[in-house]
């Protein structure tokens, strides 16, 4: 009896090396025809927003009339990999900052230009057109021990009881995920393709929508854009998708 | 964008008075939008090819593309291929004008889909008749929508 | 600043049938959706789609609010000469955007 227990303990041990990755992409989920649409860039609307992004990124703006390419060059090199290190500390305000914020405050500090709006269609772009230079790329959450207290916040969030329903984020994407929600397959929520082109929303969208999107669902107060709350949240959910590949953009239902 | 209280309870107020809108295409607003473009000539079932898929994720994109069989000669091709739907408020898509420099009677596009119904695609010749091909497509209702 | 993704064969044979794929940035607003204030949104939408091949109406089309926003099309035409593609968009209030593309037929 002892040895079988023992046996079942060194199986049950032994198995998460063997298992293969048992986490899935949104992108897995989908059907033919939006994968289809995902896959090649001419067909993907989510690459309207990208070519938007460049022509922003390469326009001198501001008070300062630079543009981001004055500073940091060419995208494709300087921006390889940074969306897939999202949210970092900010040395200056010793907080999180995702990357919207990040290029809000390039946008304000270093360009003296007005603070894009959240979900504004300059801030989208540009992050689609940054987040793209990361695409195919493992999500690589920063190595910074001052980033903790926010993930351990976001995982907190993402296990609490909210709304009027009393649901948790981790209800359905962890214990159902798989499962249906009416006809729609309940994905495992990693953030691995935003902002990305919804076609319920019939646009481009970050995934601070996606979590206002959800809260409503939930009938519960959706965390404001760039709260400490909707950063926690992500960085948590960045850190449980490190490993992933970005398919920024990705094109969801 | 944050929703205040208010809003979503005018978005709430405004997604009910959507749902009891009444206008609506249905098969016979469909019959006229089609007599309107044959100019009431008889339609023929075949040589047109309808690539849609039978089930669609989200009906507010919905590719589909339409093959004509025609050799596509200045004496013989296909000028307009039109297609319509028997659910979305208006019965009319979108029509092609297609020419003999079109090479292949072949068209792609994403459209809107209101519900589950059948779809039309029907292609004018250069001789004046007129060929169809109907499909079918159910649309799911996405489970969280936002607005 | 509202803008397109043309597919446009880099080089092609001539006499060959080539695949034009256009991806235009537009709203299609139908006209039939409420907004925050329960006022109906007005229509916008792109009403005619025109592609010309040096100078020459290939294709056209007609759209109406059944199409999606960001209306892609796509369709083919006989490569017959170098030259340039022109594709324009009009919309419900006749405004217009124009967009080329240069085609090679060897």
């Amino acid at each position: 009896m002892n040895r079988l227990a023992c046996l079942v303990v060194v199986i049950g041990m032994a198995l998460p090396a063997f298992a293969q990755d048992a986490r899935k992409s949104g992108f897995d989920y989908m059907g033919p025809d939006t994968q289809a649409m995902q896959k090649d860039d001419l067909a993907n609307p989510g690459m309207l927003s990208v070519l938007e992004g460049e022509t922003l990124w390469n326009t001198p703006t501001g008070k300062a009339q630079k543009s981001c390419a004055a500073c940091h060059g060419d995208a494709t090199q300087s921006m390889k990999g940074v969306a897939a290190r999202y949210p970092a500390m900010d040395d200056k305000t010793q907080s999180a900052i995702d990357l919207a914020g990040r290029i809000i405050q390039c946008r304000v500090e270093r360009q003296e230009a007005p603070a894009p709006q959240r979900e504004g269609r300059e801030l989208l772009s540009l992050s689609a057109f940054v987040g793209r230079q990361s695409r195919d790329m493992p999500i690589s959450p920063p190595q910074d021990a001052k980033l903790a207290a926010t993930r351990a916040q976001g995982a907190a969030l993402y296990s609490a009881r909210m709304g009027q329903l009393n649901f948790s984020c981790a209800q359905c994407h962890d214990d159902n995920a798989g499962g249906h929600l009416g006809a729609a397959p309940i994905p495992q929520a990693h953030p691995n393709g935003y902002p990305l082109y919804r076609l319920e929303w019939q646009s481009l969208g970050s995934l601070q929508r996606r979590f206002r999107n959800c809260m409503s669902g939930m009938r519960a107060e959706p965390f404001a854009a760039g709260s400490t709350e909707a950063i926690a949240l992500e960085a948590f959910l960045m850190e449980r998708a490190a490993g992933m590949k970005l398919e920024t953009p990705a094109v969801r239902p | 964008m944050n929703t205040t209280r208010r809003q979503f309870t005018l978005l709430a107020a405004g997604a009910s008075i959507a749902l009891v809108t009444p206008a609506r295409a249905t098969p016979e607003k469909m019959k006229l939008a089609v007599d309107a473009f044959t100019g009431g000539k008889p339609v023929k079932e075949g040589r047109v090819k309808f690539d849609i898929s039978l089930l669609v994720e989200n009906g507010n994109s919905v590719p589909l593309s339409v093959l004509v069989d025609s050799p596509m000669t200045k004496d013989n091709h296909v000028t307009r291929i039109g297609i319509f739907n028997e659910k979305n408020p208006l019965p009319d898509v979108a029509i092609f004008n297609l020419t003999p420099r079109s090479g292949r009677a072949q068209v792609a596009t994403r459209m809107r889909l209101n519900d589950t119904q059948f779809i039309t695609a029907i292609a004018e010749m250069s001789d004046g008749t007129y060929f169809s091909a109907k499909s079918e497509v159910i649309v799911t209702m996405p489970a969280c929508v936002e607005e | 600043m509202a803008r397109a993704l043309i597919n446009v064969p880099a080089k092609s044979k001539r006499g060959e049938i080539i695949e034009i794929k256009t991806l235009m940035s537009h709203p299609m607003e139908t006209g039939f959706r409420p907004g925050m204030d329960g006022q109906l949104i007005p229509r916008d939408i792109i009403e005619k789609f025109v592609c010309t091949y040096n100078g020459e109406v290939v294709f056209s089309a007609q759209l109406h609010p059944a199409i999606t926003a960001n209306p892609f099309i796509s369709f083919t035409t006989i490569a017959t000469e170098s030259g340039t593609l022109v594709f324009s968009w009009t919309d419900n209030k006749g405004e217009t955007q124009v967009q080329t593309a240069s085609i090679q037929v060897e």
